[in-house]
């Protein structure tokens, strides 16, 4: 217990003014958009993701968002288990046609106000795997779209920025 | 220990069953060495494979003219064998391999829904990667099936896939998925429990089925890479090496030292990121939320050198046919060495408390179980296979470059549990490290790319690389213009998610995300 407790003492706080690891254009990208969700939402953004076909990169840059560096959850944005609890889906990937009828029921279960945002690539435009007989390509072909944040995957701070002006503009 | 020394022994045995073997093309697939062989004694020679100690490692086939090339490829010693076949494309009839392979069902069933394969004595007939995008009687990597399909419209939900039920009082069902309670891949599992102990588990995959080998049809090499690229983004380095090497064999390019040397420092800097992240996310299935906060923070330090030194945080499209895109500017091998050092002296605290913490080891140890017998009777790499005796890296076994000039030593232990999958990606980081210093060390200088020529006439390579999941073996087949005739790139996952069936059986319900993060199969490299 000690060790742990050395541990991360010795680790510190990272998304704090810690000299090393802080990443100004992190703070002020999250603050204002805490602004936004706080006006906009009551303080709490939840979002639902969705692969609905990526190549699992884009999974890779969302789960970065939640780590200790960019810890999007101290701006009041979280991941939820369920589209039920959602007020956006953060779709990712081509749709593939097998993912087709999931990803329209999951957008069903979203209690509207609700907001689409494609994520990656894929998302916006179908990326290299464009229409075919197993993919229905960009997300707005399959739901309505409000946001789209293009990048092979977008990195976390590309993610974080798009967030803000996605509900920003919403 | 000469390559290949077992092989005329395999040939007698063969000779001894009456099966005819045509040797024409042997050296066509260097370094693997091709058979051509009957299609009525496909069956025959792959029981004798099986009873030599064959590892199977992939099935494909293409449609040619009039008939369908089927081929499998065996492992034995870390040399390669493909066997190779044709049947009459109306009447493609062959006898199964998985009644000698378990690992071969899922990769038949594919060729089944994709090419219209029929195997005969399989012991499973359902459908695997078709659900209800084309019909039962459409064969999307058939020549006259268009790219785009048949179907308009939206396709229906699979709701008909006949899983197999438990009987018997008190068994009860879970359904799972498509769409996870997490940011993770879709798939559906089917849970059949009694109480808390989960008796049957089966998986229904396929919903990531993008028609990756369609769309790669046509395409130039660098097309071909930039997807193989994607076909799973944590594995981008090693599926792209393996393209490339397929590419490159095919069309007899050689690509400089320097990149060979490059692409081994992308993909360990790959495997590194990826255990980093897996050793968090176990421990954070068993509520240890320190070590994925830990492991998480040293993932994106690392991640974040990716990008300002190589230009993406995933070293995606850094790969290209012919070599890499991106070199190593001055004092970047410097920078790497230290950071290097870092990790090290970091992981040495975390390990520390990782190996000594009690709670940590009542939920890992022991749970989730894989046997030695089952991970070599399925095909198993990578760390799965090595936490369960099966030492196979073909870093060190069948070695490419540049790791002939290295010398790789697998971490393999014989626990087979939830515990040894997280101790051998410990190991394999500290291994990585070490590699990676030496890479660095031996650096060559030079070129980092050589210019892609095609012979000009139809040409096919096969290429195997050691991903951070294991074993990737792509094929490709070139025409005459250069242009992709066929692909396919087979993710180490094809072998490691039926083991994640076996593995839960016995366990808790609740045991299964900690099981699932420990094999951390691929969807997207599953589902092609």
């Amino acid at each position: 217990m000690l060790r742990i407790l050395r541990q991360i003492w010795h680790t510190g706080t990272i998304t704090e003014p810690a000299p090393d690891c802080r990443d100004p254009e992190v703070e002020k990208a999250g603050i204002e958009l805490k602004r936004i969700i706080d006006r906009r939402f009551g303080g709490s953004l939840a979002i639902r993701e969705v692969d609905a076909g990526s190549c699992n990169a884009c999974e890779l840059e969302i789960h970065a968002i939640n780590n200790a560096f960019y810890d999007v959850a101290r701006f009041g944005i979280h991941f939820v288990a369920s589209p039920r609890h959602a007020d956006v889906l953060l779709v990712t990937g081509p749709v593939s046609r097998h993912m087709e009828a999931a990803l329209r029921r999951t957008w069903e279960a979203t209690p509207a106000p609700k907001y689409v945002i494609a994520c990656g690539q894929c998302a916006c435009d179908g990326g290299e795997f464009g229409i075919s007989y197993a993919s229905c390509g960009a997300v707005e072909n399959v739901l309505p779209v409000d946001v789209k944040i293009p990048g092979c995957p977008p990195p976390p701070l590309e993610l974080l920025r798009s967030l803000l002006a996605a509900i920003g503009g919403a | 220990m000469s390559r290949f020394d077992w092989l005329s022994e395999l040939l007698a045995r063969f000779e001894d069953e009456h099966i005819l073997v045509r040797r024409g093309w042997a050296r066509r697939l260097a370094p693997a060495h091709l058979l051509q062989i009957d299609a009525e004694d496909w069956g025959k020679a792959a029981a004798e494979a099986a009873t030599f100690g064959c590892r199977w490692a992939g099935l494909w086939g293409e449609h040619l003219e009039e008939e369908i090339q089927v081929n499998a490829c065996l492992v034995f010693k870390g040399d390669y064998l493909v066997l190779r076949t044709e049947v009459p494309a109306g009447e493609p009839l062959l006898p199964s391999h998985t009644p000698h392979f378990p690992g071969a069902d899922r990769l038949e069933r594919h060729a089944q829904d994709l090419l219209g394969l029929a195997f005969g004595d399989h012991p499973d007939e359902r459908r695997w990667t078709r659900h209800l995008a084309w019909q039962e009687d459409e064969y999307p990597l058939r020549r006259d099936f268009p790219v785009q399909g048949h179907a308009g419209g939206e396709t229906p939900p699979d709701g008909e896939y006949p899983f197999r039920a438990v009987l018997g009082s008190g068994v009860y069902e879970i359904p799972v998925g498509p769409v996870h309670a997490g940011i993770i891949e879709p798939g559906h599992f089917r849970f059949s429990a009694v109480g808390e102990r989960v008796i049957r588990l089966e998986q229904h995959l396929g919903y990531v089925h993008k028609g990756i080998e369609k769309i790669a049809v046509g395409r130039d090499a660098e097309g071909v890479v930039r997807l193989a690229g994607r076909i799973s983004g944590d594995s981008t380095v090693a599926h792209a090496w393996a393209a490339c090497q397929a590419l490159e064999r095919a069309c007899g390019v050689q690509p400089p030292e320097r990149a060979d040397f490059l692409r081994a420092l992308f993909c360990e800097r790959e495997r590194v990121a990826n255990h980093l992240g897996d050793i968090g996310a176990i421990c954070n299935d068993v509520g240890f939320a320190f070590a994925l906060q830990q492991f998480h923070r040293l993932r994106e330090i690392w991640s974040r050198r990716s990008g300002e030194r190589f230009g993406h945080r995933m070293m995606m499209d850094r790969l290209v046919p012919g070599g890499v895109a991106v070199d190593l500017d001055r004092g970047a091998a410097e920078t790497l060495r230290t950071d290097h050092q870092a990790l090290r002296t970091e992981l040495e605290r975390l390990y520390d408390i990782l190996t000594d913490h009690p709670s940590l080891e009542d939920r890992l140890l022991g749970t989730g179980r894989l046997s030695a017998e089952t991970a070599r009777a399925l095909g198993c790499t990578g760390y799965v296979g090595k936490a369960s005796g099966q030492p196979c890296d073909i870093r060190h076994h069948s070695p490419y470059a540049p790791y002939q000039r290295l010398e790789v030593r697998p971490a393999v232990r014989e626990e087979g549990d939830v515990m040894a999958r997280m101790q051998v990606r410990m190991e394999e980081i500290l291994e990585s490290l070490r590699l990676m210093d030496e890479l660095l060390a031996l650096l060559p200088g030079g070129e980092v790319r050589a210019p892609f020529h095609h012979p000009g006439k139809a040409c096919e390579g096969l290429g195997m690389v050691d991903g951070w999941r294991g074993e990737i073996l792509t094929y490709v087949r070139l025409d005459a213009e250069g242009r992709l005739a066929h692909f396919f790139p087979r993710d180490p996952s094809w072998f490691t998610w039926p083991a994640l069936e076996r593995i839960q059986l016995g366990n808790i319900v609740p045991d299964f995300p900690v099981c699932n993060k420990s094999v951390n199969g691929s969807y997207s490299g599953g589902d092609l």
